[in-house]
Formats: C-alpha cells, sequence, structure tokens
C-alpha cells in the first residue's frame, strides 16, 4: 500500500522524560514516506530515545514517560486503543549492535513471522526477505547454521531481513552501520536505497557522511545542559539533507556539520 | 634522535639515563611470580585434601564393594549388610525433589527476574530468597517434620519418602531460584529488545528466546542443587528417615508413602555401630555415593553441553 500523501510518521510536541528527568522536549517532526530520514547530532542529544518512539520500546523501559503525540499514518500511537506490539510490528527497528537470535538462520528470519501468526509460505518469505536484505546468496546453502555464524555485517542485514519478514511500513534503524567496517557499512547503505522504495526509513547515526550519502531529509538534535547538571535533547532543525548540509538556518546545525564541534 | 654506538637492550637506548620511569622490572616480575606461586600453593592444597579422602575412603571401601552390596538389604552381620534399600531411597528422594522443586524454583526465579515489579515487596522477597539459601538444613528437618509429617500426614502419610522428597525441596528451592534468576539475568538484553521489536508478546520473548538461551544455566544449576540434596542427611533424619529398612519403596503412588532410608543416613547408621567391622562397609557406602553425585554432574555437563550445541 503506497503512500502518498501525508507524512508516514508525525510527531506532535512530543517530550521523553526517565523518571521525573526530561530527556527530550517538544519535537514536532513530520517523516515523509518512502524517504530516508536520517537523525544526527552529538552524543546525549536524545536521537536514540526519540526513533524508540516511534515503536513503542520506551515503554519497556519502566520509568520513562512519553507525552506529546506519534501519529503512524494519522492513527495516534500512544492512544489507549493502540496496542504496542501491533506498532511493533507494522514499525520494525534494526540496532546499532547486530541482534541475531541464537538460533539457525532460517529462524532467525522465521520467528517474527511465526509469532505474529504468518499464514503463508514460510519458505517463500525466509528466501524472499533474505534476498531483499542482499544475502541470500551468502546464506542459502546454509540456512541451518546458526545466525551467530556470520561476520558482524551479514549479522546486521540478516537483522535487516528478519525486520523486512513480518512486513513493516516502516523500518526504523539505531546507528546500524556503527559496528561495522566500511564495506560492510556500504552494503547496508546500498541495501538502504533499495529498501526505500518499499519501506519509510528513519536513521539515527554519528557519521554525517553516512547522513549526507544516504538521506533525503535530515533532522538536527543538539542538548542543553539543564539545572539538574544533566542533558536535555531538542531538535534544532528538520529540512532536506542538502539544505542541513549546504545552507542550514541555525549556526548550531552549521558548526556542527561543518565539524566544528561534536 | 642518535642512538648510542652499539644498543643491545632497550635500556642501553641514549636519554634514558635521566629518565623520570625507574622500571625496575626486576622486583615487579619477582611479585608476578610470588603471587602465581601463593594461588598454586592454594590449589594444591584443595587438591590434596581431596585426593587423600578420595584414597582413603577408596582404600576402606574398596573391598566391600560388589555386587552383592549394591543389592542386599542391611543386616546385623557386617558381611551379608548391603544398601539396596538406600540406594533405591535415594532416588526416590531424588525424584520427588527434582520433580517439585524444578517447576517451583524456575517458575519464581523467572517472575521474579521478568514479571515482579520492582518495588519493596518484590525486594523483600528477593532478601529473603537469598537468605532462605543459607538457612541451615536441620532447620528444614524441623518444618518438614511439623508440615508434611504431621500437618500433611494424611498426603503424605507421615515420615514417608514423600516427606523426605518434599523437604528436601524445600531445602534446594532458594538455590534453584537464585541460580534461575541468574541464569536469566546473563541473557543480554539485546536478544529480549530484538524480540519485542519484532512484536512479540512478553511471553513470546521469554518463551522463544530468554528461556531457550539460559536453559542450559537453570539446569546446571538444578543439578548442582540436586547434588546438594543428595547428600543431605540431618533433614531427612528429622523427618524420620530409618536407620534399617529392609524392603525398597514399591514403584507405585502407595510406594510414596512408605518408610524410606537414603545413602546419607546409611552410612550414618553404619559408621555409629561400636562393632569395628561395619567400617568398611561404611566406607563402601561412601564410595557408592560419591559414584552417585559424579553420575549426576557429569550428566549435568553433558545436558547442558546437548543444549548448548542445539543453540548453535
Amino acid at each position: 500500500m503506497p503512500l502518498t500523501d501525508g507524512p508516514a510518521l508525525k510527531m506532535e510536541g512530543v517530550s521523553v522524560y526517565y523518571g521525573a528527568i526530561p530527556a527530550v522536549r517538544e519535537v514536532f517532526l513530520d517523516i515523509p514516506a518512502h524517504k530516508i530520514t536520517a537523525f544526527i547530532g552529538p552524543s546525549g542529544c536524545g536521537k536514540s530515545t526519540v526513533l524508540r518512539c516511534f515503536n513503542r520500546t520506551n515503554d519497556l523501559i519502566p520509568s520513562a514517560k512519553v507525552q506529546g503525540n506519534v501519529f503512524f499514518r494519522g492513527v495516534n500511537l500512544y492512544s489507549k486503543k493502540v496496542d504496542p506490539v501491533e506498532v511493533r510490528r507494522r514499525i520494525g527497528m534494526v540496532f546499532q549492535k547486530p541482534n541475531p537470535f541464537p538460533k539457525s538462520i532460517y529462524e532467525n528470519i522465521a520467528f517474527g513471522a511465526r509469532i505474529n501468526g504468518y499464514q503463508g509460505n514460510m519458505d517463500e518469505l525466509v528466501e524472499t526477505s533474505l534476498r531483499r536484505a542482499a544475502i541470500w546468496d551468502e546464506v542459502k546453502d546454509k540456512l541451518k547454521n546458526s545466525g551467530l555464524s556470520l561476520s558482524g555485517g551479514q549479522q546486521q542485514r540478516l537483522c535487516i531481513a528478519r525486520a523486512i519478514a513480518i512486513q513493516p511500513e516502516v523500518i526504523l534503524m539505531d546507528e546500524p552501520c556503527s559496528a561495522l567496517d566500511p564495506i560492510s557499512t556500504l552494503r547496508i547503505e546500498e541495501l538502504m536505497q533499495e529498501l526505500k522504495e518499499q519501506y519509510t526509513i528513519v536513521i539515527v547515526t554519528h557519521n554525517m557522511q553516512q547522513a549526507s550519502r544516504v538521506s533525503d531529509k535530515t533532522a538536527f538534535f543538539n542538548a542543553e545542559a539543564t539545572d539538574q547538571g544533566g542533558k536535555l535533547g531538542y531538535l534544532v532543525e528538520f529540512n532536506d539533507t542538502v539544505t542541513i548540509f549546504t545552507n542550514p538556518k541555525q549556526d548550531y546545525t552549521r558548526d556542527y556539520v561543518s565539524g566544528r564541534f561534536g | 634522535m642518535t642512538l648510542s654506538s652499539n644498543p643491545r637492550d632497550l635500556s642501553d637506548l641514549q636519554g634514558d639515563a635521566n629518565s623520570q620511569f625507574k622500571p625496575n622490572l626486576r622486583s615487579r616480575y619477582r611479585l608476578d611470580r610470588a603471587f602465581e606461586l601463593l594461588t598454586w600453593l592454594a590449589t594444591l592444597i584443595s587438591l590434596i585434601v581431596l585426593v587423600t579422602l578420595l584414597f582413603d575412603v577408596i582404600g576402606d571401601g574398596a573391598g566391600s564393594l560388589n555386587w552383592d552390596f549394591l543389592t542386599s538389604p542391611p543386616s546385623r552381620r557386617a558381611a551379608r549388610a548391603g544398601l539396596w534399600p538406600a540406594l533405591v531411597g535415594t532416588v526416590w528422594l531424588l525424584g520427588i525433589t527434582a520433580v517439585v522443586a524444578f517447576p517451583i524454583g524456575v517458575g519464581s526465579g523467572i517472575f521474579l527476574e521478568e514479571f515482579a515489579p520492582d518495588n519493596w515487596f518484590t525486594r523483600l522477597i528477593e532478601i529473603n530468597v537469598g537468605n532462605l539459601a543459607a538457612v541451615p538444613s536441620i532447620v528444614y528437618g524441623l518444618l518438614g517434620l511439623t508440615v508434611f509429617v504431621d500437618i500433611l500426614r494424611p498426603i503424605t502419610g507421615g515420615t514417608s519418602v514423600l516427606a523426605g522428597g518434599l523437604t528436601l525441596a524445600l531445602l534446594i528451592l532458594p538455590i534453584i531460584i537464585v541460580s534461575t534468576r541468574e541464569a536469566l539475568r546473563a541473557v543480554p538484553s539485546s536478544l529480549r529488545q530484538g524480540g519485542f521489536a519484532l512484536g512479540a508478546t512478553r511471553w513470546q520473548v521469554i518463551r522463544d528466546l530468554v528461556f531457550a538461551q539460559s536453559l542450559p544455566g537453570i539446569l546446571t544449576g538444578t543439578i548442582l542443587a540436586l547434588s546438594r540434596a543428595i547428600g543431605e542427611t540431618a533433614p531427612i533424619l528429622v523427618v524420620g528417615a530409618a536407620g534399617y529398612i529392609a524392603f525398597t519403596p514399591p514403584l507405585s503412588l502407595e510406594g510414596l508413602q512408605s518408610d524410606f532410608t537414603a545413602l546419607p543416613i546409611q552410612i550414618y547408621v553404619w559408621i555409629s555401630r561400636a562393632k569395628k567391622d561395619f567400617e568398611p562397609i561404611a566406607a563402601g557406602g561412601i564410595v557408592v555415593l560419591l559414584v552417585v553425585l559424579l553420575l549426576m554432574n557429569t550428566s549435568a555437563i553433558l545436558l547442558r553441553n546437548k543444549f548448548q550445541n542445539k543453540k548453535l
């Protein structure tokens, strides 16, 4: 189902607290469908925290509290009627460190489908998912081997295949290449370009070259010191990637993307 | 930078004389060696104790080990005494203990680690479980005497193998809970997050990812706890294990209510006899007990390896 009009994801005044301590304040964002949106910013500015609001994985941290509204195709993800498990089925996630399950490559893919009650042909699904994640040729002869036997880059593509297998509409990526070498990173970036035709992608990255290479839109986050000595993240600027990197409106953004701090 | 005419050593390099670093390598290495020696000595001492014990027991008991010794009932004459009822009693006890303690212990461990909210009540339970693991076994015996032998007499039949097994189950329950929790805690959180991110419910994450990953650790902890139960004498003595049983509990539901004895009890009874000729058969009993223990620990390792390999 192509999403041509309207943003895929929308944040309206989202603030996140850990206990009583605010971590991110009042983010307003429109994430376009079938585009790659990058979140950049220094450590501790809350990019990952904001990302986790989209699939409600912040719910898993007992002390975390999310205020404001997050809309997925117009549905408020934080309304009482919405089940977080259903949210995560539609909005997949890939983590910083590849985390394949200690199961066979086949089972790594089949697991998500099975627990979500997939009725179709499992062999077919496993093959398509692995093909789309550009790892099929490397693993087709050893589907019974452990997912952990693969190299780091392969493991991360396996994790992408695993996320694709439950047919989400959005894929969140939390620094997916930070544990990988440049060649594996390149493969993942190429893969993202192919995937964006079918999926909306949001990626958190520390690597500004990566953001400028792969993304269509870029959100720059920064952190300000709070009275209690903590850090409070906020969205500084959100625009087309080209604009952010060549002609940003805020001085902070200009300093950051030109490498003057961070 | 110029080098001295013919350096043979790093310290011969020019500019080293007025360095502010005094490497003092010789004495640093001496300390290193000394510490290694101390740890080696500590290992040696425990090894000597173990080997002496084994040699002593095997030397005394080897003569009395034979098929008849294993398969005969005890007797007032040392030459005819055997430990068949004690061996069967021990197997009975272990079976009951395992069947009762494993599901309850693992269940509580999973609840405390995965489901329970972090509040004063669960912290109180945690502290208590930790303390229970250190309570002397005789106290469990007294508890078993009151609860299983007296109050639950209609079910257990009084001083029965069932009462003994339940008492031992109580005794090892805290150990199983603690080791289950440790095994669960060792599962990396990235695994749980990966499961949740795919739309798994808590139960699915626990069943398919966390439990599968921690099963070897849980099994190891359980079998080590059972190994502790097998050697316990005091609690089952209190709940009425008999010193002289000429029959074995029948393999039936009624068998659960029958009188029983166990290896440690049998050994204890033999040793406390005045007659010298019971000493070798007591030693023989100890050898049998050690072999049973060894078999259990071996099976623990084999089980663990099997599950670890299955994962990969």
